[in-house]
This record gives C-alpha cells, sequence and structure tokens, in this order.
C-alpha cells in the first residue's frame, strides 16, 4: 500500500515535468513560427513599451520585441543543457568505468584528474577562457561539459565496483567476453536508473550555469538573444520596466523547475533508498 | 599510527599534489590568455613605456617557468605578492573586504541551515502531509530560481515599487546604525539563503527519514518513550552526520552564491573584487582567489572524509 502511494507520486512529478519540458521544448523549437517579431529588429521609437498592443512581453531598450527574444533565448539555454549533458556524461561514464572496472593504477590516475576537476574554481576557468576565446556557444556548451563530470564519473565508478563481482559478470567473464563487452553490455545497463536521474539533474545545473555567465557578461554576447543576457540588460531598467526582467528569467524558472521535478520523480520511483522508504511511516 | 593521523597525511599528500596542479593550470592560462594588465582600460592612456618598466620592475619579463617558480618559493613562504593595479600585498587587499563577505555568508549560513533542520524535520516526521508537501514544493522552487534574477524581482519590489528596503550597499552613507545594516541585509539575505535552504532541507528530511526507518528507533517506541524523546534523544543525534557532512561540503557553494548575490546588490565584499581583479588582469589577485577557493574546497573534502571517519565504525573497521 505504502509502496504503491510512494510510486504514484513519482509517477505525477515524472508526468508535470515532462509535459513541463515538452511545452519549452516546442517554444524553443518552433522560435521562428511562433515568435511574433525579428528578435533582433530594433524599433526606435517603440522601446520599453509595456506588454500588450502586439508586443506579448512588451519591448526592451531598443524596442526589441521580448517576447521572440525569450523564445529564441530559451533555444539557446536548453541546446546548452542538453549538449553539455550529454558531454558530461559521455566523459563521466567513460572514466568511471574505465577506473571502476580495471581498478589499481588506473582508477588511482583517473581518480586523481576528477579529483582536480572537481576542485578547480570552474568560475575562474570560465573568465580565464571567455578572455581566451570569444565565447560563442560551443565554447559554453565546451566549459560547461567538461567540467561538469567528475561527479558523474564517481557515481559510475561506484556502480562499477559494486557491479563487477556481480555472479553475471563472473560468468560473462568466464564465457571469454571482451572487458569492453562486460561494461557496455553487462555492467552499464545495469547502473542506467542511477545514472538516468544525475543526467536529467544536470541539465537544469547547466542551463543555469549559462544564464548566471551571461549575467556575467561571460556568456554568449548581445546582439544574440539567451536569457542570461537578456537580464544583464535588464538590471538598468528594473525602476521603470518590470516586464524587461521579469519574463526571460521566468523562463529560465520554469525550464530549469521542470528537469528538477522529473529528475526528482525519477529518483522516488528508481532510487532504491526511497523505494525502500516508502515502505514505512 | 591512529587512522585518522594516516588519513590526513595521505589527503595532504593528495591536496598538495591538487594544488600545483590548480595553479599551474591557472598560471599558464592566466599569462596566454590575451590581454595584459592595465590594457583593459585604453581610455587611462597610460605610458607604454612606464607600463613597460612596471612590468620589468615586478619580474613580468621574465620566463613563464621561472615567474611561476619563484611565486611557488614565494607561496611557501606564506608571501601571495602585491596587487599589479593596487600596489598593495593581495593579502591585505582580501582581508579588508572580507568582513562584509563573511557578514553574509556566515548569516546566511546559519539561518538556511537552522529553517532547514526544522522544516525538515517536521516534513520527514509528517510524511505525505500538508507541511511535507509545502516544504518538497518550496525547496524545488529554490533550487529552480536564478539567485541574480530573484534579487532583481525583489529590489524590483521592495525598493522600488514600495520603498520599504534599501535597493543596494551596505550601509546609508551617513547612517551606520544597526538598524540601517539589518536592512540593507535583507535582500541579500533571502537570495543566498533560498538557494541553500532549498539544497539542505532536502538533505535533512532524507536523513530524518532514514533514522526513523532504523531498528533502534522501533525500540525506543516499543519501549513506550514519547515521539518528542524519541526524536530529540535517537533521531537527530544520529541524523546529523549526514547533514554536517554536507554543510561543511558547501562552503565553497556559499562563496560562489556570495559572488553573485554580492554583484547584484553592490555588497562591498570580496565577490565583487574577485571578478574586478580577474577582469583587470591583476595576476597576484588571480592566483591568490583560485589557490584559496581550490584550498577551501580541499579542507571541505576533507573535512567531510574525517567526520565520517570519526562518526562510522565501519569505515574504520575496513581499513
Amino acid at each position: 500500500m505504502a509502496r504503491r502511494r510512494g510510486n504514484g507520486r513519482g509517477t505525477l512529478q515524472i508526468m508535470v515535468g515532462i509535459i513541463l519540458i515538452l511545452c519549452v521544448a516546442s517554444a524553443a523549437l518552433f522560435a521562428p513560427y511562433l515568435a511574433s517579431h525579428d528578435p533582433l529588429h530594433t524599433d526606435a521609437g517603440n522601446w520599453l513599451r509595456p506588454p500588450g498592443g502586439g508586443h506579448l512581453f512588451g519591448t526592451d531598450r531598443l524596442g526589441r520585441d521580448i517576447f521572440s527574444r525569450v523564445l529564441y533565448g530559451t533555444r539557446i539555454s536548453l541546446t546548452v543543457g542538453i549538449v553539455a549533458m550529454f558531454l558530461s556524461v559521455s566523459i563521466g561514464t567513460t572514466m568511471g568505468a574505465l577506473a571502476g572496472y580495471y581498478g589499481g593504477f588506473t582508477d588511482t590516475v583517473i581518480m586523481r584528474i576528477t579529483d582536480l576537476v572537481m576542485v578547480f574554481p570552474s568560475l575562474f576557468l570560465v573568465l580565464s577562457l571567455v578572455a581566451i576565446f570569444d565565447p560563442a556557444l560551443w565554447l559554453v556548451v565546451a566549459v560547461i561539459g567538461f567540467t561538469g563530470w567528475p561527479g558523474l564519473a564517481r557515481l559510475v565508478r561506484g556502480e562499477m565496483l559494486r557491479l563487477r563481482e556481480a555472479d553475471f559478470t563472473a560468468s560473462a567473464r568466464l564465457v571469454g567476453a571482451s572487458a569492453p563487452r562486460i561494461i557496455v553490455l553487462h555492467l552499464l545497463p545495469n547502473a542506467l536508473g542511477p545514472l538516468l536521474i544525475s543526467a536529467t539533474l544536470f541539465v537544469p545545473a547547466a542551463i543555469m550555469t549559462e544564464a548566471g555567465l551571461g549575467y556575467f557578461g561571460l556568456g554568449i554576447q548581445p546582439p544574440v538573444p539567451t536569457l542570461g543576457n537578456m537580464l544583464r540588460d535588464a538590471q538598468f531598467y528594473m525602476r521603470h520596466a518590470w516586464w524587461y526582467a521579469a519574463f526571460p528569467g521566468l523562463f529560465i524558472f520554469i525550464s530549469v523547475f521542470a528537469f528538477h521535478l522529473l529528475g526528482e520523480g525519477l529518483r522516488s520511483r528508481f532510487d532504491v533508498r526511497s523505494a525502500r522508504r516508502s515502505n514505512y511511516a | 599510527m591512529n587512522i585518522i593521523t594516516k588519513l590526513l597525511m595521505r589527503r595532504a599528500a593528495q591536496t598538495v599534489f591538487i594544488l600545483l596542479g590548480v595553479t599551474l593550470v591557472t598560471f599558464l592560462m592566466m599569462h596566454y590568455a590575451p590581454g595584459r594588465p592595465f590594457a583593459a582600460n585604453p581610455e587611462l592612456r597610460l605610458d607604454p613605456t612606464a607600463v613597460e618598466r612596471w612590468f620589468q620592475l615586478r619580474e613580468l619579463d621574465q620566463p613563464l617557468p621561472s615567474q611561476y617558480l619563484s611565486w611557488l618559493s614565494r607561496v611557501t613562504r606564506g608571501d601571495f605578492g602585491i596587487s599589479l593595479i593596487y600596489n598593495r600585498p593581495v593579502t591585505e587587499l582580501l582581508i579588508e573586504r572580507l568582513p562584509a563577505t563573511l557578514l553574509l555568508t556566515l548569516t546566511s549560513f546559519l539561518l538556511s541551515l537552522s529553517l532547514a533542520v526544522v522544516l525538515g524535520t517536521a516534513a520527514a516526521v509528517k510524511r505525505g502531509s500538508v507541511i511535507d508537501s509545502a516544504v518538497g514544493a518550496a525547496s524545488l522552487a529554490g533550487i529552480s530560481v536564478p539567485g541574480f534574477w530573484l534579487g532583481m524581482i525583489l529590489m524590483m519590489i521592495f525598493a522600488y515599487r514600495l520603498p520599504w528596503l534599501p535597493a543596494a550597499g551596505m550601509r546609508t552613507p551617513g547612517g551606520g546604525t544597526l538598524v540601517d545594516l539589518a536592512a540593507h541585509m535583507v535582500m541579500p539575505l533571502v537570495v543566498l539563503s533560498a538557494g541553500s535552504f532549498a539544497y539542505y532541507v532536502r538533505f535533512v528530511r532524507f536523513a530524518v527519514l532514514d533514522c526513523l526507518t532504523a531498528d533502534y528507533v522501533r525500540t525506543a517506541r516499543a519501549k513506550g518513550l514519547p515521539p518528542a524523546i524519541i526524536l530529540i534523544r535517537h533521531v537527530l543525534p544520529n541524523a546529523a552526520i549526514p547533514i554536517v557532512t554536507v554543510a561543511a561540503l558547501s562552503l565553497p557553494m556559499l562563496f560562489t552564491g556570495a559572488l553573485i548575490t554580492e554583484n547584484v546588490f553592490s555588497w562591498p565584499g570580496v565577490g565583487r573584487f574577485v571578478i574586478a581583479s580577474t577582469l583587470a588582469r591583476d595576476y597576484p589577485v588571480i592566483m591568490f582567489v583560485n589557490f584559496s577557493m581550490a584550498m577551501l574546497t580541499a579542507l571541505a573534502n576533507l573535512l567531510a572524509d574525517i567526520v565520517y571517519l570519526v562518526v562510522d565504525p565501519r569505515v574504520r573497521l575496513n581499513q
């Protein structure tokens, strides 16, 4: 009974999360069709207009349509979040699987590299990289993807350590399966649950980092609209134009919230520990 | 030799290795990045030969390996160098700005942690109740809201629309009373605490739930102890362990949060200074900040390991 209720709650979170993600994703995907204006088109006579009169979310300091800009900004946020997640998951899984499966010297070397990346103050890495290269989309994705993997590597390593002594691993080894085959076909599928949860929760963190970079002027540069660099512009007009800051931030919030909800739902559904807990109390 | 000493020594060796790596990477990136000190601001119209002489004086014309080695040897003597721009010791510049940052971060730390312990425990004990759902929703919202946006929205409402709170800074010029300081702190504290509360409260809830299912709680209940006594005497002391660990590990995160909050509210702390110095290529400041952040993170990790060792006998036995 109690267990059933625990699963039910996870399902609701997963459903709402997925629906929200689909909404945000289609807004981003169909931005060219949904946008009422060209996001880059400036209109000097119409700056800082409140919502209404053909501009759903009002206009910004150059008379650009905030609704259209928010749609294109969401596009960038989701792209960064998802691509950086795939990058991090690939690196983290490879590192963690190698370290956990082989152990010994391989493990030591990989885990020391992991520690190094984990301890590195990534904000300063970003500051330096942004100074070297122009902060384009690929750079933001690369920075977030290449600094975000240590947690995933530790997770996968732990799962490998747990699974490599399992009977099915031993029998696979006995029939002569190669190490890569065992890792990819036998071990990783068994670690899929925790990996899926971590991957889902990586996306909102990446979206938040991208927005933060934009806010500090270190992300993708104007005139390309990102939710972060719109907020950076908006902070000088807070006194008179609430809509300027309100809507871009709201879209960051909704995107991040949706992925967190999905991640939490997946956790209460697949996590052994919380399933055990839901049998009680 | 006892196990904690052994762990400490192994970790100290690893930390030295990691710090070497972090400082070397920072050093190389910093020097290969385009833009030199004083170049970011062409309006200054500095005399190029004077700048060149200044660089020579500060040994910036030396080959990079020897610059790095001389930085290292000075650091081992506790000397982190002199700011290129302020011409004052780096440590002095940061220590001046540290109290403002500590006031903000430590208050926020205590506030969000105590609030999280109270509400997280309530949520766990009344699992599935309205309190539990409300705490869950608040935590989800707190994690999902970008701090700088929350700060801007608060400022729009409580400083501009309703003139209740000062919009920025730490004290009103000429003010300086404690009430004035508190009024300036309200919004930065809310922004800084929202994220960390959301983060702590879920750990508190998990930890307390975990202990509530333990056998010794069932025993205590079977003995007929009142629920309040079980909670205070049996559950909370055991739940404290993971909570303390998470709190310790989150200390570096608090400083990153302060960086953002200080920028939004023009709080005169370390955060704004750090961003400005990095953009201005003040090499000694950049090196010191990266070094101390890496050090702080490493220490937080070590602290968490020691707490684990002290409280979990199984870890000790496995060694």
